[in-house]
């Protein structure tokens, strides 16, 4: 991260500038949800991408990820693994087979009583 | 004894202290964001109807506004800092604050229009979620205000004997808040649109 004062003074402008931006992107994420999008999985969609270039943005110039060094961005891959681990929990729970009946192996249905 | 590496670079990581602490604090909060996430995602996918239009999107919004404004005066208050004027950074500083301040305002009308309902928590699953993750995050609010009234009030005497460590706080300060903007910038979308 570049912090001598000229590189910070060159950057004020960028971050009123990104603030700006980030404040247009919420006007369009609830200007679409307005607008009665016949798809809910196409309104997820979108909602969810305008979500992930407004938090790129504070991430990458607000808290100045364009440009740290080696470790910080060692600690983030960690974290993104973790994260996506726990944003695949939901599609483990549907493998999980715990509480639900199994077919007897090697009985036939009928004498098994069901 | 002096604790060493809050102002100077670490010769192996090239990052103060507070910064990778900082930082690897942050993980854990994305753990802990993430849970309740996926915890919605289960609770969403596997209910047969999900309440919609239930909470006030003008006011998510302008929650939404106020949060990215105090981002931007957040940065600023630590520019002023690398730029060695403390009378701005000050006014920043304390405009974050009261930024953070109509946040939690706006949930306070927000949470008691609910519960005069009688639409507490335990009224549908979609409220159960919704105040476990908007709670946490409103702590988190709190928890940030904390920290900034301390730099506004006793915390800025540091300014005088230690200016470059006094810096260091801000911008760790800042991080923890543009996290805090990160999250509700999801939770918005998540919570009052979708």
């Amino acid at each position: 991260m570049h912090s001598d004062p000229a590189s910070i003074q060159a950057s004020l402008r960028k971050y009123f500038m990104i603030g700006a931006a980030l404040l247009v992107f919420t006007v369009i994420t609830v200007a679409v949800n307005l607008v009665h999008v016949s798809s809910i999985a196409l309104a997820v969609t979108v909602a969810l991408i305008i979500a992930i270039m407004k938090g790129s943005m504070v991430a990458a110039v607000f808290m100045h990820l364009s440009n740290e060094k080696k470790w910080i961005y060692g600690a983030l891959l960690l974290t993104v693994i973790g994260f996506a681990i726990l944003m695949a929990v939901p599609k483990f729970t549907l493998m999980d087979s715990i509480g639900k009946p199994e077919p007897a192996i090697g009985i036939p249905e009928h004498a098994t009583g069901h | 004894m002096n604790i060493p590496y809050t102002v100077e670079e670490r010769p192996d990581s090239g990052l103060a202290n507070g910064k990778l602490g900082i930082w690897l604090f942050l993980a854990s909060e994305v753990m802990l964001f993430g849970a309740l996430f996926s915890t919605y995602i289960i609770l969403r996918t596997g209910a047969t109807e999900w309440p919609h239009g239930e909470l006030s999107v003008p006011l998510g919004a302008i929650n939404t506004v106020l949060l990215i404004s105090s981002s931007v005066t957040m940065v600023m208050a630590w520019a002023m800092l690398k730029l060695h004027n403390f009378g701005k950074h000050r006014w920043y500083l304390i405009a974050t604050f009261v930024l953070a301040g109509i946040f939690l305002v706006n949930k306070y009308f927000e949470y008691s229009d609910h519960l005069t309902r009688g639409e507490g928590p335990w009224h549908s699953t979609f409220l159960a979620i919704y105040f476990t993750l908007t709670g946490l995050h409103g702590l988190h609010i709190l928890g940030g205000m904390v920290v900034m009234l301390y730099f506004i009030g006793p915390g800025a005497k540091m300014w005088k004997t230690n200016p470059d460590q006094f810096t260091n706080r801000i911008e760790y300060t800042g991080l923890y808040w543009h996290f805090v903007d990160l999250v509700w910038i999801f939770l918005f979308p998540v919570l009052y649109l979708l």
